[in-house]
């Protein structure tokens, strides 16, 4: 799991110390996102209070950039690679092994709350296609099989055996 | 004294390095000897990473495909009792004369290592590693120069944008530089978004102080005093290990209120990107700085007179700003003996795809097509056809196996049709279909477009509607005439790269592959086996177990067989829905 100093920072301390710095919208998202696992209302209306952007703006930032999530996300966050290197490795079955093992679509989180699925553009790591990665743990060099095998180990390891 | 240094980057990562490296931490740990375990970034083999290097002294051995158990074994033999483990897993060696073998020294052997110069050998976490490589003896130069000068340098090195655009870096620091302002500002753009790239994760992970001495030094050319890095947010470990590198450069001076004594001062704050493919567009990016949607905007004025927060603003790649103390401390004249008359200098690219070797290479400007893909690359996996590679990310093109002569450089592969783009180059064989490819570009593209203008955001809408129906077997002859026009639409519409160049792939395939499509539309056959509404299902028999788990899987029944025994799909009534592929534990359903 590897910490940034922006995941360390508590989301309630850094409204506090927010003193209109500029520019400060996008990392106070990313603080709010960090600590509540997603952005409720209340959370934007805190960034509002405290920077007097207006909530419209507000959400219109939320709503371009992909990473922000309005909704909860479960606890495991699998980000599977559609980048091209992987495509051409088969990042497709993939997706769909993995939509096939949880019975969920992407976009969507598992009623268990333990898996959401998201595809990304590029993980960076081209090599080790099919990539997906969980949390901050990636995984390369799938296969359908593989998938099955670590999405099963993360099961096992959140329900405790 | 010898080095064991275990390459944990994150492809090292990914591939297990962690607990590679912990079980050579235990053993030095009850083992002490005169020996020390470092940790470093990409070695750039990385398809044969967990990767761990033996250095002693100048002689270098590097082992692939490192296992907890295999560096057990090395540890034991190679470290204590200096038996070196001859065989395939001793991918690299340089000898004490600096002459290099290993199973496949190839890979590196090509490589001009300029920007790369210290990744993989140092500890990217020790500003004291970087130090004792020469690092910030470029910086410490370049204070000691005027402004202009440091400007000519990087002028006559010929040095060009590496993000992709090939603007002349000199140039572009003259125009801020010529700014009249209370505040400048330097940008490293660390969006890296185009898939298949990787270079610049490379970089900022293994060797993050080059970048950091190069944002300084330009600072000082241009009369900028703060400047920020964009970083992805999917890159967690480049933004850690940048934090890491910025805090050390802080307390030893390089970095905050008069750097090294010099009066001048010049501090780096690190921006996360959420997820925007279009803010790697300098407009865009500065929008994000600014908290806004990352829209781009009209230009000019370009950010050199106007850019973030409307002041003048020098925005370049992870890749230009490593060149840049390299030029500084060796001079423009070294940088020009590598690569073109016109692109001098070199190139890192991150070969991927179908490819034997993936990874890094930096090779100088100029080297071939098929250079990279065969040499350093070995040739393509599994035996298959080279087909051709696509180049340049979304913005690019296919450039196809007959014209492996191609040098890469910035005027050579424009003229295919394609960009050089940011280095990312994805290998393709004869099993890919040039169309899913456009499609799968077009896919990206449209998803990434921020909607401003209206033909980058509906046209390539129509675009992509026009190439799923192809892949679906439901084109019609008037699609070709179509793509063509929305092509030039597009392109001639849109304000900002990213709906200049969508159209790229589609251009690129139709000029190439217009057979292609052809098939795809006349004869509802996808030549390559891929689009798989047109291919047919089979199960390959020498790999069939008999497991029963497709047929079970399937939703129309249209598997047969008994339990142990091959089975079979019968194509009359398979819908080609794909779960027997995916159900499949032992890759025996294929198509064609």
């Amino acid at each position: 799991m590897i910490k940034t100093l922006a995941k360390e920072d508590n989301f309630g301390y850094r409204l506090w110390r927010y003193e209109g710095q500029k520019g400060d919208l996008i990392p106070l998202l990313q603080s709010a996102q960090e600590h509540y696992g997603y952005i409720p209302r209340r959370a934007i209306e805190y960034i509002a209070g405290v920077t007097g952007v207006p909530e419209s703006e507000i959400y219109g930032v939320i709503t371009f950039y992909s990473q922000f999530r309005l909704k909860p996300m479960g606890k495991y966050v699998i980000r599977v690679c559609a980048g091209t290197a992987c495509h051409v490795s088969g990042a497709r079955t993939i997706r769909e092994t993995i939509e096939d093992e949880l019975g969920i679509e992407e976009g969507d989180t598992t009623d268990d709350g333990l898996f959401t699925l998201n595809t990304v553009a590029c993980i960076g790591c081209c090599s080790l296609a099919p990539v997906m990665m969980i949390n901050d743990d990636t995984h390369g060099r799938l296969t359908p099989a593989s998938v099955r095998k670590i999405l099963r180990n993360y099961r096992k390891k959140a329900t405790g055996g | 004294m010898k080095k064991i240094v275990v390459g944990m980057g994150t492809c090292g990562l990914s591939a297990g390095a962690q607990a590679t490296y912990d079980r050579l931490k235990k053993l030095v740990d009850e083992h002490p000897g005169d020996y020390a375990l470092v940790r470093t970034g990409c070695i750039g083999m990385c398809y044969r990473e967990p990767l761990v290097e033996i250095r002693d002294g100048s002689k270098r051995f590097v082992y692939g495909g490192v296992t907890p158990d295999f560096a057990e074994e090395i540890f034991d033999g190679h470290v204590k009792d200096g038996r070196i483990l001859d065989g395939d897993s001793l991918v690299y060696t340089v000898d004490e004369e600096g002459r290099t073998g290993g199973a496949e020294h190839d890979f590196l052997d090509m490589q001009e290592r300029i920007v790369l110069r210290n990744c993989g050998t140092i500890n990217p976490e020790s500003i004291e590693d970087y130090e004792a490589a020469g690092g910030y003896g470029g910086l410490k130069k370049a204070l000691a120069m005027e402004p202009d000068n440091i400007i000519r340098v990087i002028r006559d090195s010929g040095l060009r944008g590496r993000g992709g655009g090939g603007f002349p870096t000199g140039l572009k620091w003259s125009f801020t530089a010529k700014q009249e302002s209370d505040v400048k500002y330097v940008i490293c753009n660390a969006d890296e978004g185009d898939p298949g790239a990787f270079m610049d994760r490379s970089v900022l992970e293994g060797d993050p102080h080059a970048v950091l001495e190069g944002m300084v030094i330009c600072g000082k050319a241009i009369g900028a005093s703060f400047g920020y890095i964009y970083c992805r947010a999917e890159y967690p470990l480049a933004i850690r290990r940048l934090e890491i590198a910025i805090a050390a450069a802080r307390e030893k001076g390089y970095l905050g209120a008069d750097v090294l004594g010099s009066g001048f001062d010049f501090d780096i704050k690190i921006k996360q990107g959420a997820g925007a493919f279009v803010c790697g567009e300098e407009t865009a990016l500065i929008a994000s700085i600014e908290g806004k949607r990352g829209m781009p905007k009209i230009r000019p004025p370009f950010p050199a007179e106007k850019g973030l927060w409307g002041k003048p603003t020098n925005n370049n790649n992870v890749e230009t700003y490593a060149n840049v103390p390299w030029i500084i401390v060796n001079g423009s004249d070294a940088f020009r003996a590598y690569g073109t008359e016109k692109s001098p200098g070199t190139k890192v690219f991150a070969l991927a795809g179908k490819v034997l070797h993936g990874g890094l290479a930096e090779v100088s400007m100029g080297t071939s097509i098929g250079d990279l893909v065969f040499r350093i690359g070995g040739g393509i996996k599994q035996g298959k056809e080279f087909k051709a590679v696509q180049m340049g990310g979304p913005s690019g093109g296919c450039i196809p196996a007959s014209m492996k002569d191609t040098p890469v450089d910035f005027e050579s592969i424009p003229a295919t049709g394609a960009i050089m783009g940011s280095g990312g180059l994805v290998v393709m064989d004869e099993d890919t279909c040039m169309v899913e490819i456009a499609r799968f570009f077009l896919d990206f593209t449209q998803k990434e477009s921020c909607g401003k203008c209206t033909f980058c955001r509906v046209g390539t809408l129509r675009m992509l509607e026009i190439l799923e129906r192809i892949t679906r077997g439901e084109g019609v002859p008037e699609d070709i005439d179509k793509l063509e026009q929305l092509s030039v639409q597009i392109k001639e519409a849109s304000l900002c790269g990213l709906g200049q160049t969508a159209p790229n792939p589609v251009q690129t395939t139709l000029r190439y592959y217009l057979d292609e499509y052809k098939v795809h539309i006349f004869d509802s056959r996808c030549p390559a086996g891929e689009c798989q509404a047109l291919v047919e299902f089979s199960i390959d028999p020498e790999k069939c177990v008999g497991c029963t788990l497709c047929a079970r899987n399937c939703p129309v029944d249209a598997i047969s067989g008994k339990p142990k025994e091959v089975h079979v799909i019968d194509t009359e009534v398979c819908v080609k829905c794909g779960k027997c592929i995916t159900s499949c534990n032992f890759g025996a359903v294929v198509t064609r």
